[in-house]
């Protein structure tokens, strides 16, 4: 507790330092500060989300692999080698959406600088990057729908190993698998308790464990095939270590998980992978892509405003661009996260 | 004692001669927006009037929930009487049988849940923390309004809204949510798990997704102004215990509150899209649902990172107002005010980590236990702290006994005895035992319901010739303390008794258990208690009402002989609080009896021949 005399009540000595009132500490605006207050609230809702994230995930026995949940792309023109590159399209959103960061610096960089144009120029960029993102999440979205199956409350991506690694015939063979082959029709009919009408024609292969000699539908194991029949090889089957055994067809129903403990051969089966993965991708991304949504609108607002040169007149150096600038990057920094524990974990 | 001197000054001529010139009044031509009657009363930015409405919606819901608190009191007091009687009331919910009326078992769940839902949502934290944030923190710091005023409104309608939509949930056929305030699933998660259930939980988490985000809207104002909006000398260490209280409490709230939308989201998923987050398998009437793999307890965890700094959302305002009436009502400074601010800043933090010791019996790991019961006892340290100083602050005081102070004084009795069972509580052996028992209820009720409650009387009681230029009855108001001190403790004492020996709450009757029938008498003594107590209450709002236009009236700006700065607005302060210059802040608020002049208000220079200047 300082004392102070009578000379010391002077204003400029009031004046001085930020936390003594009459000031602003920080040299931010109430208007920016409220910015940051709201961003840190809304950090912690998304702390909420990816809590619930976590401790879900770690309270399953296993769960999806990223590298081949997230292998499909769009792009028909890469060689056919290419078919499948792990993460190679949330790659591009992600660098869609850092870049609109960028331009969205450059945006406030040009208002500093009291130029309307560059602002709006700027700001359009980041419009274009936002949206651009947008679009990614909507092809992503549909196709784990349409394509994988995959909904907010079913996830046909069943255990795979931490190394993320499927079985090819071959291998199975050589971890003492038999081979057997059914008509796709008959396989059907044995398919476990989920059959409903999907029909798949002519010979497959499936597989039985080592040591199980009983041929029934549960028992059998299907190879992963990918969408142009191309069987992944190259795994390994270490014991312990659960595995998506499974002819993928865009039906979630033909999936079994093998499981080798440590005497080697006894087998469980697991038709679907945790529910929670599809809920919680599809509600996490979904909250942060409607924040992404909220913000590419509220910057083609500001944008207009800053068009109509109201900003001009208020001469405030464009705060509303750097308040709505926060919030993109906050946005951008969340992305960060979700493309962390969805994609990379 | 040496004689009492009074300083003499003129807050006018200091105003004008060295207040702060922010050329407010020059912006302002016109005052667009107090300009006709829906603009002044209703759609207000004003933060004055946005305080009484806080206020006044808090004290309807008050009303309501205390209400319901003494229909299921009546079942637990009297469970074999005639309640044909309430039959126009409760309509459909009284089941009759041959002309005798019994409470609905499906409709006392739903009392006890709206009950606990409302008053810590409705009335402590809008009603309490709203109201006074509202009215204190730009008069106490010197700010002509909130930061943002169009917010600051915006956060009363969405509260206005949250308890328009609670309210109606009242009136639904299957009646409002009753699955405990807390809402924990499968309850909450399964619309077919019971009556209360369905639309009733539907409207319950919308209501309270709207409470978050007027308690965000509010938060985000409230801790602008405080870092943003001082006057000149203002500095935080000359903030009023007021201010530091509600800044901190809105710092909590916003970090908090945004995790429990966080899980009424998760929760609404479950609800109505059919995942499995709060789910795992369930049977229910026999049918099996196809949920898999949801954790009920990560709603726990969730709904508790919220629900336990809640309590402190509750309890700080209450003891800031508290600080500032016992040090204005004991002429004294308040003592160990760096303590008081350091102790308000660890309860604070400590709220963060101490949320799973509302779980010990939810089957977490011992081990992560143990860690809560230590974090959760340090509490007691900050808390202790500030008792000791308000008691300190009390010795030796030139106290005055009236309504305010006495509600204060109130408050540090509660807030002890409410406190020390919180230390059973708090360990996790002991919570076996006690676990969802009447001590429970005993120790939450005295400690952050009753209390808070005090703090708030206290509160109005203090500031009301500030909101409405006149003073409330002290007559009435001191039957109002003495009756609610008694019977507070005549209610909730008893329970301490009930819940040692095993009595659990939320049940509806307990006559199959021959164990509690000892305890009928006092159930008896219990509910007509809390009658009575409800009448008191009845009267305060009577006295409040009626002392808007009846009550005596002020006559001078400072009547309580305080030294912050609300008490150097007029009267009735007009839109901008001060008609001309801001005041500027000179020393803390608490000059009281300094050099032996009573009291020396913030505003006033220092003198050269000052001792001490803080």
């Amino acid at each position: 507790m300082a004392t102070e005399t009578v000379t010391h009540e002077h204003d400029e000595d009031l004046l001085k330092p930020d936390w003594s009132g009459g000031g602003e500490p920080f040299k931010a605006s109430y208007g920016k500060l409220m910015m940051w207050y709201f961003l840190l609230s809304d950090a912690f809702t998304f702390a909420g989300f990816l809590i619930a994230y976590g401790s879900l995930r770690f309270s399953m026995p296993t769960w999806p692999v990223p590298d081949h949940v997230f292998q499909t792309h769009p792009f028909s023109f890469f060689p056919d080698s290419w078919q499948e590159l792990p993460l190679i399209f949330v790659t591009i959103m992600s660098f869609l959406l850092i870049v609109s960061s960028v331009t969205m610096v450059r945006a406030v960089q040009e208002g500093h600088r009291e130029n309307k144009s560059g602002v709006a120029f700027w700001m359009l960029m980041t419009i274009f990057g936002g949206l651009g993102f947008l679009g990614c999440q909507a092809w992503e979205w549909t196709n784990l729908i349409k394509t994988e199956g995959m909904t907010i409350t079913k996830n046909p991506f069943s255990n795979h190993s931490e190394a993320g690694t499927y079985l090819s015939g071959d291998e199975l063979l050589a971890a003492g698998f038999t081979a057997h082959e059914v008509t796709g029709d008959d396989d059907h009919s044995h398919a476990g308790d989920h059959g409903d009408g999907h029909h798949h024609h002519g010979m497959t292969t499936y597989y039985l464990a080592p040591g199980v000699t009983d041929d029934i539908a549960k028992n059998r194991f299907w190879v992963k095939e990918d969408h142009h029949g191309h069987v992944l090889a190259g795994e390994s089957f270490d014991e312990n270590q659960p595995y998506l055994i499974t002819k993928h067809s865009g039906n979630p129903n033909y999936q079994f998980g093998a499981y080798k403990t440590a005497d080697g051969n006894t087998i469980t089966k697991e038709q679907f992978g945790p529910k929670a993965f599809g809920a919680l991708f599809f509600f996490i991304t979904g909250f942060h892509g409607f924040h992404v949504f909220s913000g590419v609108v509220f910057l083609l607002i500001i944008m207009i405003n800053v068009m109509s040169g109201i900003y001009v007149k208020r001469r405030n150096g464009y705060e509303m661009v750097e308040k709505i600038g926060l919030y993109w990057h906050f946005v951008d920094l969340v992305w960060v996260f979700v493309f962390l524990v969805f994609y990379l974990l | 004692m040496s004689e009492v001197l009074v300083k003499n000054y003129d807050t006018e001529k200091l105003i004008k001669e060295s207040g702060y010139d922010d050329h407010f009044h020059e912006h302002h031509h016109g005052d667009k927006y107090q300009s006709n009657f829906i603009m002044t009363y209703i759609f207000s930015m004003d933060h004055k009037i946005i305080a009484r409405q806080f206020l006044i919606t808090g004290m309807i819901w008050a009303l309501i929930g205390a209400a319901m608190s003494i229909i299921f009191r009546l079942q637990l007091g009297f469970p074999d009487s005639n309640m044909a009687w309430l039959k126009p009331l409760l309509g459909k919910w009284i089941n009759m049988d041959n002309g005798v009326g019994t409470l609905d078992p499906n409709f006392y769940y739903a009392l006890v849940t709206m009950h606990g839902t409302i008053i810590v949502f409705m009335v402590l934290t809008a009603g309490l923390s709203g109201t006074f944030s509202n009215l204190l923190i730009p008069l106490q710091l010197g700010a002509r309004d909130m930061a943002s005023p169009f917010m600051n409104m915006l956060s009363y309608w969405f509260f206005f809204l949250s308890s328009v939509i609670m309210f109606y949930s009242l009136f639904i056929a299957t009646g409002p949510f009753s699955g405990g305030w807390t809402g924990y699933p499968p309850l909450s998660a399964l619309p077919q798990a019971s009556d209360g259930s369905g639309a009733g939980a539907t409207l319950w988490i919308v209501s309270l997704v709207f409470f978050v985000v007027s308690v965000l809207l509010g938060g985000v104002n409230y801790i602008t102004t405080v870092l943003n909006l001082r006057t000149k000398g203002m500095s935080l260490w000359r903030m009023p215990l007021t201010i530091w209280a509600f800044f901190i409490t809105a710092i909590i709230g916003l970090l908090s509150f945004p995790v429990l939308a966080s899980a009424f989201f998760l929760l609404t998923f479950d609800r109505s899209l059919g995942t499995s987050f709060f789910l795992n398998e369930i049977v229910i009437k026999g049918q099996i649902l196809d949920y898999a793999g949801g954790s009920p307890i990560l709603f726990q965890h969730l709904f508790w990172f919220l629900g336990h700094p809640e309590v402190y959302i509750i309890i700080l305002p209450a003891m800031g107002l508290t600080s500032e009436v016992l040090s204005v009502h004991a002429r004294k400074p308040i003592f160990g005010y760096r303590a008081m601010v350091i102790s308000i800043l660890a309860i604070a933090f400590l709220s963060f980590i101490v949320w799973a010791h509302h779980m010990f019996m939810a089957g977490v790991n011992p081990f992560i236990s143990n860690i809560f019961v230590i974090f959760t006892l340090i509490i007691a340290v900050p808390s202790a702290v500030k008792v000791f100083n308000w008691i300190t602050t009390l010795y030796g005081g030139n106290i005055r006994l009236n309504t305010p102070m006495l509600f204060a004084i109130g408050f540090v009795s509660l807030f002890i005895s409410g406190g020390l069972t919180g230390i059973f509580l708090g360990n996790s052996a002991i919570d076996i035992q006690l676990h969802d028992t009447y001590f429970v209820i005993a120790h939450f009720h005295i400690v952050m319901g009753v209390a808070a409650f005090f703090g708030m009387f206290a509160g109005i009681y203090h500031w009301y010739p500030k909101m409405f230029g006149r003073f409330m009855n002290e007559t009435l108001g001191k039957i109002h303390f003495w009756g609610t001190m008694i019977g507070a403790y005549a209610i909730f004492w008893p329970m301490h008794y009930t819940g040692l020996a095993g009595v659990p709450r939320r049940y509806y009757k307990f006559d199959i258990f021959d164990a509690f029938g000892q305890f009928t008498e006092l159930n008896m003594f219990i509910t007509v208690s809390a009658a009575i107590v409800f009448g008191l209450q009845v009267l305060f709002v009577i006295n409040f009402f009626r002392s808007i236009w009846f009550g005596r009236k002020v006559k001078s700006i400072n009547p309580w002989g305080a030294n912050t700065l609300e008490w150097t607005t007029p009267i009735h302060a007009g839109h901008g609080n001060w008609p001309g210059n801001l005041p500027t802040v000179h020393r803390w608020a608490y000059d009281y009896g300094k050099d032996g002049y009573e009291f020396i208000p913030q505003h006033v220079p220092v003198s050269e021949d000052e001792s001490e200047v803080h």
